[in-house]
C-alpha cells in the first residue's frame, strides 16, 4: 500500500549563520493539496527554513525533502515544479513589470497565460513601469505572479501579503484558495494571524528555529486555551460561591470593583450556568462579553508578548 | 463553474509544470540581458562612448604623451579596442551582477527552471554581442581616422583569440569582485580599476614607454598583457606568448576563486 507521500518532510533541520543559530531541529511536515501557514515573530527562522526548501542553502544537519527530492541535489528536476515568491526583490530594477513577468514565463514549458494573470491579479496599469518606480504593493503582486506563473505544483510563498492593501490582500487570499482548488500545495510564512485564519488549513507556529505548536487554526486556538466570560455588575459578589456553582476548572475574579471575569472552558452550558447563578441571586448584568481565545492570543502566548 | 467564482477572465491555475527547452531558456535569458543593457545610459557610456572619445583624441595624443615611435593612430587603436573589452567584460559585468546579487534577481532566476550556468551563458552571449558592436565601431571609426593595421586575415584572428582570452580573464576578476562584495563596494571597486587600468595598467601607453621596473609588472597584468598583445599583433608581429600566457593565467585563477567564493546574494 502506498502512503501519501508529504509535499514538504522537514526532520530535525538546523541552519547556522557563524555562532548564531536560526533553525534549531526544526520538524514539519506538509499534506499535498493544503495550504500551510508558518507563522512567527521576526527572525523565528521563516525564511531560513522556506529557503531552504527552495535549495538555496544546505542544511546543517536534518533532511529536507521536498515532493520527495533533495532541493539541492535535485533542483533541476525540482524547480520546474516549484514557484517561489521571495520576501523582496527578485526583478532586475531597470526591468517593466510585464516584461519581467513575461521573462519567467518565456523559461517554462507551459506558462499561464499571461494577459490573464495581469488582468487577474489587476496588473493592467503599470505593465511598462520600471520594477524600482513600482510601490511595494505593485513589486508584491509582481512576485506573486513571478511564483504561479510556470504553474507549478508546490508554492512558496515568503510573506506575499506584506505591504498589500486590503483589498489587494483578499485577491491574493483569492488566488491562493483557488490554487488549493486545483490541487496545488502552498507553503506560506506570515506574520499576520487573520491571514493564518483564512487561509489554512495547518498553521506551525514558529519560535527561535523551533517548531513550538502545529495544528489546524481550530486546534491550535483552543489546545491550552482559557477563555474568558466578562459581565460587569454589583460590585463584591461572593465569587466562591459563584465557583461553587460552576464546574470545578473554572476560576471567577473580581479584578475591578464591578467587574467580573470568568475563565475556563467555555460552553454554551457554562454562560447558561453563570448567568442562572446572576438570576437566582437577582442581579441584572450590565454587559457580558464571551471571548473565545484567537489564533492571536494563542501566538502571544506561545512566544511571548515583549518586542525583540 | 459555481456563481461563487472570483470575478475576472477564465484563467486556468491547474498545475502543469515543466521548464522551457534549453535553447529557448538561453535565448530569452540573452536577449533580456541585452535590452537591460542597452536600456542603461551609464553601460552605454562606458562601453562606448568614453572609448569613442579616447579614439579621437587619441589620435592626436603625441602633444601630449610620448607615445614612442610610430604614428599615434596606430599605437592607440589597438589600446582602445582593449580598453573597450576590460569596459564590457569587466566594469559592466561586475557593475551589473553586483546589483543582480543585491536586489535578488539571482536567487529569483536561481530558483526558476533556468540552470545557473545559463545564467553565464546569457551574460555571456550578451557581452559578446556588446563587444562585436564595440569592435565594430571603435576599428571603423579607428581606420577613417587613418589607422593602418598590419598583419592581415591574420591578425584579425589573433584579435579574436586575444579578445576571448581578455573577456575570460576579465570577466572571472569581474565576477570575483561582484560574487564577494556588497553592491556599492562593486560599484566603486569596478570603476576605481577601470580607471587606474586605464591611466596606468598598460592598456593604451605601449609597455616600453614604462619605466622598466613597472614596465614587468605591467606585463603581469590581464590588462598591460591584452593592451600590449593587440599592438603587437596589428604592428603585424602577432602576440607574445608570454601575453597569452598571462590572459590563461587570469582566467584560471580568478574562475577558480569564483566557483570557490561567488554567493547568490549579498
Amino acid at each position: 500500500m502506498r502512503v501519501t507521500q508529504p509535499a514538504v518532510e522537514i526532520v530535525d533541520l538546523v541552519m547556522r549563520y557563524g555562532d548564531t543559530t536560526a533553525v534549531d531541529t526544526l520538524s514539519l511536515d506538509v499534506a499535498p493539496g493544503t495550504v500551510t501557514s508558518i507563522l512567527g515573530p521576526n527572525g523565528a527562522g521563516k525564511t531560513t527554513t522556506i529557503e531552504t526548501c527552495e535549495g538555496f542553502r544546505s542544511p546543517h544537519s536534518g533532511s529536507v525533502r521536498v515532493l520527495g527530492l533533495d532541493p539541492v541535489s535535485d533542483a533541476k528536476r525540482l524547480r520546474p515544479r516549484v514557484g517561489v515568491m521571495l520576501q523582496s526583490g527578485g526583478a532586475w530594477s531597470g526591468s517593466r513589470a510585464h516584461e519581467m513577468l513575461r521573462h519567467i514565463a518565456s523559461l517554462h514549458a507551459h506558462p499561464l497565460d499571461v494577459d490573464l494573470l495581469i488582468e487577474r491579479l489587476g496588473m493592467q496599469a503599470y505593465g511598462r513601469t520600471p520594477y524600482r518606480r513600482l510601490s511595494g504593493g505593485q513589486q508584491q503582486r509582481l512576485n506573486l505572479a513571478m511564483a504561479v506563473v510556470g504553474r507549478p505544483e508546490l508554492l512558496f510563498l515568503d510573506e506575499p501579503t506584506a505591504g498589500l492593501d486590503p483589498q489587494a490582500r483578499r485577491a491574493t487570499w483569492e488566488l491562493i484558495d483557488e490554487l488549493r482548488g486545483h490541487g496545488i500545495t502552498t507553503v506560506l510564512t506570515t506574520h499576520f494571524m487573520d491571514e493564518a485564519e483564512t487561509l489554512s488549513d495547518q498553521v506551525h507556529i514558529v519560535d527561535s528555529g523551533q517548531v513550538i505548536a502545529s495544528g489546524t487554526v481550530a486546534e491550535l486556538a483552543v489546545s491550552g486555551a482559557e477563555d474568558t466570560i466578562r459581565f460587569t455588575t454589583t460590585p463584591c459578589l461572593d465569587v466562591g460561591a459563584l465557583m461553587t456553582a460552576l464546574p470545578h476548572d473554572t476560576k471567577v475574579t473580581e479584578p475591578a470593583a464591578g467587574s467580573y471575569v470568568v475563565t475556563g472552558h467555555v460552553t454554551p452550558a457554562l454562560v447558561a450556568s453563570v448567568t442562572a447563578w446572576l438570576a437566582e441571586h437577582d442581579l441584572l448584568t450590565g454587559t457580558m462579553h464571551v471571548r473565545r481565545q484567537t489564533l492571536e492570543d494563542r501566538f502571544l502566548d506561545l512566544t511571548g508578548r515583549t518586542l525583540r | 463553474m459555481s456563481s461563487a467564482s472570483p470575478p475576472g477572465p477564465d484563467l486556468d491555475l491547474s498545475p502543469r509544470p515543466g521548464a522551457a527547452p534549453i535553447p529557448a531558456m538561453l535565448r530569452h535569458q540573452a536577449q533580456m540581458e541585452l535590452r537591460l543593457l542597452s536600456r542603461n545610459g551609464e553601460q552605454v557610456l562606458l562601453t562606448l562612448v568614453i572609448p569613442l572619445v579616447l579614439l579621437v583624441l587619441g589620435a592626436r595624443a603625441d602633444q601630449i604623451v610620448d607615445l614612442g615611435e610610430g604614428r599615434p593612430i596606430d599605437i592607440v587603436t589597438p589600446g582602445i579596442l582593449a580598453l573597450a573589452v576590460l569596459s564590457t567584460s569587466f566594469t559592466s559585468l561586475a557593475i551589473a551582477t553586483g546589483f543582480e546579487r543585491r536586489y535578488g534577481v539571482l536567487k529569483r532566476l536561481g530558483a526558476s527552471p533556468l540552470p545557473r550556468w545559463g545564467l553565464l551563458v546569457g551574460k555571456v552571449a550578451a557581452i559578446v554581442v556588446v563587444e562585436i558592436l564595440q569592435l565594430t565601431v571603435l576599428s571603423g571609426v579607428g581606420l577613417a581616422l587613418g589607422w593602418e593595421p598590419s598583419g592581415g586575415f591574420v591578425a584579425v584572428l589573433q584579435m579574436l583569440g586575444l579578445v576571448v582570452l581578455g573577456t575570460a580573464a576579465f570577466g572571472a576578476l569581474g565576477l570575483l569582485i561582484a560574487g564577494t562584495l556588497r553592491a556599492e563596494a562593486t560599484l566603486a571597486v569596478a570603476n576605481l580599476v577601470y580607471v587606474l587600468l586605464l591611466v596606468g595598467g598598460g592598456l593604451i601607453v605601449p609597455l616600453d614607454r614604462y619605466p622598466a621596473a613597472s614596465r614587468h609588472l605591467l606585463e603581469l597584468l590581464p590588462s598591460g598583457a591584452l593592451g600590449q598583445g593587440l599592438r603587437d599583433t596589428f604592428a603585424g608581429a602577432g602576440p607574445q606568448p608570454f601575453c597569452v600566457v598571462v590572459l590563461i593565467l587570469w582566467a584560471v585563477c580568478c574562475g577558480l576563486a569564483v566557483s570557490r567564493t561567488f554567493t547568490w546574494e549579498d
